[in-house]
């Protein structure tokens, strides 16, 4: 029996679950409580400060990494619950969500390198 | 002791006579301590002999009681009366051929679990001069909750890839093969790969999960297929960069 190419997928999708449970509940706390809370001062998260660190070469390819990893996450896990839910024409679900994660890699490309 | 009256409904198929499985029921005076399977012998004994299911040993080793109890996948001699209520229903595990009332087929169970190679490969005989292995704690730590599975398939009655797709390999099945990945005494990864990779091995799991939850073993597959995934994921990606290396690894020969 063959053996399957989908570690490649796979191996994008587990490293987005993992990019998110790690840096999910960190931007939650900062955006949704620190912020409002009054914890970190407004000047913390001042546009300037956030464009620096962003436009900075290693910000733009750790934002990049992560991106990548989080659409490849969601295109994969779009796919099996589209197979789950009985969709079974895997080769248009394929297409369809594997082919919105590289246009978002592309234009996630395209945006940093604006930046 | 007083007896509680329960009705049984049970999925009756007898082949020769019915076109379709059809629901049967019996009222059944049961005791307090029983369990499911107690109610259908009590059945088979005395009210209906020509009712047949499978079991054993009665206390959730043998793994041949596995039926669907209200739904639920379970073992009927771990299926307390007491956990229930008066009205149950029993039926033959979903996701496989019925052969006869509440037996189903286990042939294509059976071809799956021999597919893995569920046994020791060991790289070479062991240099210890009577003849075993050694093994740390840490080391039988690593594969023992997989080594629990008692068979009882109530991971693939509540499987919807193997409802989807009967070539999958299976919870059971993938989960015994990582029971031997993981086990330090064996080097049989490589010779597993071709069905436990491929397309009907371990990616064709989802993730959805219900194998652990209905477990009577805690054996938790699904963690199994997981930890699989990442081990396979390695290897692919090894292949890939270093194709040579794969020859290195079928340490015992083997063609199939
Ligand atoms: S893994 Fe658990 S549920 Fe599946 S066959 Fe083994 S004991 Fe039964």
């Amino acid at each position: 029996m063959a053996r399957s190419h989908k570690p490649v997928v796979w191996g994008l999708f587990a490293a987005g679950g993992t990019a998110s449970a790690f840096l999910v509940p960190v931007l939650a706390i900062t955006l949704g409580f620190a912020v409002p809370l009054g914890l970190l001062s407004p000047t913390d998260l001042s546009f300037d400060r956030v464009y620096s660190i962003v436009s900075h070469p290693l910000g733009r390819l750790v934002l990049f990494g992560y991106m990548t990893v989080c659409f490849w996450h969601a295109a994969h896990r779009t796919r099996t619950t589209a197979h789950d839910v009985g969709l079974h024409n895997d080769r248009v679900t394929m297409i369809v969500c594997y082919g919105a994660a590289g246009l978002s890699t592309v234009l996630a490309a395209l945006f940093l390198l604006s930046l | 002791m007083s007896a509680r009256q329960i009705t049984l409904e049970v999925l009756r198929y007898r082949p020769e006579s019915e076109s379709e499985p059809v629901f049967q029921s019996y009222s059944v005076p049961c005791q307090k301590e029983w369990v499911v399977l107690d109610a259908l012998n009590y059945v088979k004994d005395n009210l209906d002999r020509t009712l047949s299911f499978r079991w054993s040993c009665h206390m959730a080793v043998c793994g041949s009681c596995g039926m669907v109890i209200n739904d639920n996948p379970m073992l009927s001699c771990k299926a307390f009366l007491r956990d229930l209520p008066d009205h149950i229903r029993v039926e033959p595990l979903q996701n496989f051929p019925i052969e006869r009332d509440l037996m189903v087929s286990l042939d294509d169970f059976m071809d799956k679990l021999k597919s893995v190679k569920p046994y020791l490969i060991p790289k070479q005989p062991t240099a210890d001069p009577d003849g075993t292995y050694k093994q740390s704690s840490a080391q039988l730590k690593k594969f023992k909750p997989f080594a629990m599975c008692i068979n009882c398939m109530a991971c693939y009655s509540v499987c919807p890839q193997y409802g989807l797709n009967d070539g999958f390999a299976g919870p059971a099945a993938l989960a015994l093969a990582h029971r031997y990945n993981a086990d330090s005494r064996d080097q049989g990864r490589r010779a597993r790969e071709d069905v436990v990779a491929s397309n009907t091995g371990i990616w064709e799991c989802t993730f959805v999960g219900a194998c652990s939850e209905v477990c009577p073993k805690n054996v938790d597959p699904a963690a199994a297929i997981q930890q699989t995934k990442i081990a396979s994921t390695v290897d692919y990606f090894k292949d890939l960069l270093m194709p040579s290396g794969r020859k290195i690894a079928h340490p015992e020969g083997d063609t199939t």
